[in-house]
C-alpha cells in the first residue's frame, strides 16, 4: 500500500490535537524507528554527520536485537551500498545510510542499482549538510536522484521522517527501485514527538533468478535503462498523490514552492507574521507536475524555497530564465548555506525585526582536539621531526586527527576526501616532494586508505605514512573502528609494507624523543613506510567506563 | 502558550541534559516540542547551542527565529553573549559565571560581567560553588536549569520529575544532589 492523499491524512492545524503515545526522537532517530517498524533485516552504513544516529538507533535497539536487524558498521559507504543491495536481491528489506559525501563513494553501487532495480525495499537514507557544520561541502544528495532518476522523499518534520520510512519500502518495492529519504541536519539533529504506528514484519528470504536484471552486460543494460526511463511517468503519478506533496491554500500574486524542511521555514514565517500566501509542499520526486503547474498558473511570482542547492530553481527558471521564479539564484534567499525563518521573512517582504547585536568581545571558539588526546603528542613529534626540513608538507585526512591543522599544532596541510592523504601524498613524492607525509586514522585508513597505499607499494613511492590508531571512529563519536591494532599490521604487511618500516610508536609526552627520532628514521627512508601511532581515544575510554558503570558489565 | 529556549555553552558541558529535562517534562505535559542540537566537530570544545523550543500548538521550525528567544540559558558567561540576537525584548537570561577559557582573546571577566549586565537583569549565577554545596561540581548544569526554571513554562515539579527520570538509572544519590542543585538555583531566581 502507497499512502496517499485518500488513505492518510495530512495533519493540518485544524486537525491538530496533542497526543501523549509519543517518544521524542531526532529526525535520525525518526529514520530508524521507522525503518525498524518498516521490517528492515539489516542496515548498513558507515558513520558520518549527520546521518550516525541512525544506525546508532538501530545499534541500541532491542526490538533490532531480538528481530535479528544486522546493524554492525561497514568499511564504508560503498561497500554498505552493495551489501544492502545483496540483501534486497535475497528478498528482505533493507536500509543503507551515510552523510552526502558518503554517497560519492557508493555513487557506483547507488547508479548502478537504479538499473538492475531492486527486490525486497532498499532505501537510502542520506543527510547532508548544509552550511558545512561538520563536512567539506554541501552537495544536495537530490542531484544523485536525479542522476539515477529514481524517487527520493525529503519529508519535513520527524513525525513526516517516521511516516515516510514505510512509505519509502513500500515504494521500493511496488517499483522496484532504490529510494532516497533525504534528510538535511536540521531535521537530523532536532527532537520532536513521534507517533508511532504497528510495525510490520520481515519479508521472508525470497531470491529470484532475474539475471536480465541484474547481469548488467550492455544488452540488458539497455533493457533495464529503457526500463527505467517508461517508469518516469508513473512516479510522477505517484508524486502527485503523495502525502509528502500538498498545496497550502492562500491568496496574493506571491506564492512559493517549499521543499524538505523548506516548508518549515515557509510555515513558522507565515504564522508569525500572518502571511496568507499560497504555498505549495513539496517532499516526494520526482515533482507533482500537475501540482507544480497549479501554483506557476496562480501566482504572479513564485519563491523556490530548497535546503541545499537550487536545484529544482534552476530547471523552473530554464536556461533563458523565468521572470517569475525567485530563490536563491537572484538574492532573494542566499545562494549558500542553512535556510532560517528570518532569512524566509525577508524574502516574503518583512522587515527583520531589531535585535541586539553580538558584542565584539564574543570571540570565536573552534573547536580543538580533547585535552589529554594522544594525537597532540603525535603532532609535537611530528612537528619537530619534520620541522627540520624548512618547506615541509603534510597530508591528512577526515577525523578528529583534522583539528590538528588549527593553532597551536598548524600541523597538517591538506584534508580533502576519505582516504587522500596517502594518494595525495604518493602523488606529490612521484612530482620530488621529500619527505612525503601522510596522517590518517585508523578508521579512515581502513575506509579508503588500502588501496592507495597498494598503489604507493606498487610504485615503491618514498611515502611516509602515519597511522593515528585511536582504535574508533572519534570524531562521530566513538563507533566501531573496522581496522586498528594487530589487524592495521596485517594489513599494511600483506599489501607488501617491508616488515622493518611498519614501525609502532606510542604518542605520550614521555615517549616524545623516542618518538621524534622514529618518525625521522622513516621519513629519510626512500620507499614506503608506516609509522602507527597506536593510543586509545580518551573520549571512547570514557564512554566504555559510564557503559561498565551503568551495566555492572 | 509558545516559548523558545535557547541553551548555550561549550561541548562537553552538559547543555543536553539540561535539554533532556525540559523536554522530557514538556512531552509529559502533552506539549509540541522542537529541539535541535549540535553533533559533530563542534562537540569537541566549540561553542555548542541547542534551540528549544515548546508550544501548545504545532510548531513548524526547528530554529527559534531572531529577537524572539524568551530565554537564554548559558552555563558559560561569554556563549549568554552570543546569543544576543536571538533574545527577545521581554526575553530573560541566566548564565552560570565561571568561565571555559580554551581560545586566545577571552575577555577580562569584569568586562564581561559589564557586557551582560547590559542585557536588562540577567540572572547570574556562581554555578560551580552552589553545585558544589550541592554535592558535585558535576550538577552545576541542573544548578542553570533550576535559575532559569521560572521562565521555561514548565512547573518546577514537572521539571523536577524530569530530572528524576533521566537521573534514576544513576542511583539515588546522584538524583538527590541534582534535585537540591535544581532548587538552590531555583531560589536564587525566585529571590
Amino acid at each position: 500500500m502507497i499512502f496517499t492523499h485518500s488513505n492518510r491524512a495530512p495533519e493540518g492545524a485544524n486537525q491538530y490535537r496533542a497526543r501523549m503515545n509519543r517518544q521524542l526522537l531526532l529526525g535520525a532517530e525518526a529514520v530508524a524507528q521507522g525503518a525498524l517498524d518498516a521490517g528492515i533485516s539489516g542496515v548498513y552504513a558507515y558513520p558520518g554527520t549527520p546521518s550516525t544516529e541512525i544506525t546508532e538507533y538501530i545499534q541500541r535497539s532491542k526490538a533490532a536485537r531480538e528481530g535479528g536487524v544486522r546493524s554492525s558498521w561497514s568499511t564504508n559507504e560503498k561497500t554498505a551500498y552493495e551489501a544492502a543491495l545483496g540483501m534486497s536481491y535475497a528478498g528482505k528489506r533493507s536500509l543503507v545510510c551515510m552523510k552526502h559525501v558518503g554517497l560519492n563513494v557508493a555513487a557506483d553501487a547507488f547508479m548502478n542499482s537504479a538499473i538492475t532495480g531492486v527486490n525486497g525495499g532498499l532505501v537510502l537514507a542520506v543527510a547532508d549538510d548544509p552550511s558545512m557544520h561538520s563536512s567539506q561541502n554541501e552537495q544536495d544528495s537530490r542531484v544523485y536522484g536525479r542522476f539515477a532518476m529514481g524517487p527520493v522523499l525529503e519529508p519535513a518534520s520527524q513525525q513526516e521522517l517516521y511516516d515516510s520510512m514505510l512509505h519509502a519500502f513500500e515504494l521500493s518495492e511496488a517499483m522496484r527501485l532504490p529510494v532516497i529519504v533525504r534528510i538535511t541536519t536540521r531535521l537530523s539533529h532536532s527532537r520532536a514527538g513521534v507517533e508511532q504506528r504497528t510495525a510490520v514484519g520481515q519479508n521472508p528470504l525470497h531470491a529470484e533468478y532475474a539475471p536480465e536484471r541484474f547481469v548488467l552486460m550492455p544488452h540488458n543494460a539497455r533493457s533495464q535503462y529503457r526500463h527505467l526511463l517508461d517508469l518516469q511517468p508513473t512516479l510522477e503519478e505517484l508524486s502527485e498523490s503523495s502525502f509528502l506533496n500538498r498545496p497550502v491554500e492562500g491568496k496574493g500574486p506571491v506564492g512559493v514552492i517549499a521543499f524538505g524542511i523548506g516548508y518549515n521555514y515557509t510555515m513558522e514565517a507565515r504564522v508569525a507574521h500572518g502571511l496568507d500566501c499560497r504555498v505549495l509542499k513539496i517532499g516526494q520526486y520526482p515533482l507533482p507536475r500537475k501540482m507544480v503547474n497549479e501554483l506557476f498558473d496562480a501566482c504572479a511570482e513564485v519563491l523556490v524555497v530548497e535546503e541545499g542547492y537550487p536545484v529544482y530553481e534552476e530547471l523552473f527558471r530554464g536556461y533563458f530564465g523565468s521572470p517569475k521564479v525567485r530563490g536563491r539564484m537572484d538574492g532573494a534567499l542566499p545562494r549558500t548555506g542553512e535556510l532560517t525563518t528570518d532569512l524566509l521573512a525577508s524574502a516574503l517582504g518583512v522587515p527583520l525585526p531589531e535585535t541586539a547585536a553580538v558584542p565584539s568581545m564574543v570571540v570565536n571558539r573552534p573547536p580543538e582536539l580533547c585535552k589529554g588526546c594522544g594525537h597532540r603528542d603525535m603532532f609535537d613529534a611530528i612537528n619537530i621531526a619534520i620541522g627540520k626540513h624548512a618547506d615541509h608538507h603534510v597530508f591528512s585526512d577526515i577525523g578528529c586527527y583534522t583539528l590538528g591543522a588549527l593553532p597551536p599544532y598548524r600541523a597538517i596541510h591538506t584534508c580533502v576526501d576519505m582516504g587522500a592523504s596517502i594518494t595525495m601524498a604518493k602523488g606529490a613524492a612521484d612530482a620530488g616532494l621529500r619527505p612525503a607525509v601522510c596522517v590518517i586514522g585508523d578508521s579512515t585508513f581502513a575506509h579508503s586508505g588500502m588501496t592507495g597505499l597498494l598503489d604507493a607499494v606498487n610504485d615503491r613511492s618514498p611515502l611516509t605514512v602515519v597511522i593515528a590508531d585511536n582504535d574508533t571512529t572519534a570524531m562521530t563519536g566513538g563507533q566501531h573502528s573496522s581496522a586498528s591494532g594487530s589487524k592495521l599490521v596485517r594489513i599494511c604487511l600483506g599489501l607488501g609494507v617491508e616488515e622493518h618500516h611498519i614501525r609502532t610508536i606510542v604518542p605520550l609526552r614521555k615517549n616524545l624523543e623516542e618518538n621524534i627520532a622514529v618518525l625521522g628514521e622513516e621519513f629519510a627512508y626512500e620507499g614506503v613506510s608506516i609509522v602507527i601511532a597506536k593510543r586509545d581515544c580518551l573520549e571512547k575510554a570514557a564512554k566504555e567506563k559510564r557503559r561498565t558503570a551503568a551495566t555492572g558489565k | 502558550m509558545q516559548k523558545n529556549i535557547i541553551l548555550a555553552g561549550v561541548g562537553g558541558q552538559g547543555i543536553l541534559s539540561i535539554a533532556a529535562v525540559i523536554d522530557w517534562a514538556a512531552l509529559n505535559e502533552g506539549l509540541e516540542i522542537r529541539q535541535a542540537e549540535v553533533h559533530g566537530m563542534s562537540q569537541r570544545g566549540g561553542a555548542v547551542q541547542s534551540h528549544l523550543r515548546i508550544a501548545d500548538h504545532e510548531i513548524f521550525a526547528d530554529l527559534i527565529a531572531l529577537g524572539t528567544a524568551d530565554l537564554i540559558l548559558s552555563v558559560e558567561p561569554l556563549e549568554a553573549l552570543r546569543y544576543l540576537p536571538y533574545l527577545a525584548p521581554d526575553g530573560h537570561m541566566a548564565t552560570a559565571l565561571e568561565p571555559f577559557i580554551n581560545m586566545p582573546g577571552y575577555p577580562p571577566m569584569d568586562e564581561l560581567l559589564a557586557e551582560l549586565r547590559k542585557s536588562g537583569r540577567p540572572v547570574l549565577v556562581h554555578a560551580a560553588e552552589i553545585a558544589r554545596e550541592a554535592g558535585s561540581t558535576r550538577a552545576s548544569n541542573m544548578v542553570m536549569l533550576g535559575a532559569g526554571a521560572p521562565f521555561t513554562g514548565i512547573a518546577p515539579e514537572k521539571l523536577e520529575a524530569g530530572i528524576e527520570a533521566l537521573f534514576g538509572a544513576k542511583g539515588r544519590e546522584i538524583v538527590d544532589i541534582n534535585i537540591r542543585a535544581f532548587r538552590k538555583g531555583l531560589e536564587l531566581s525566585n529571590t
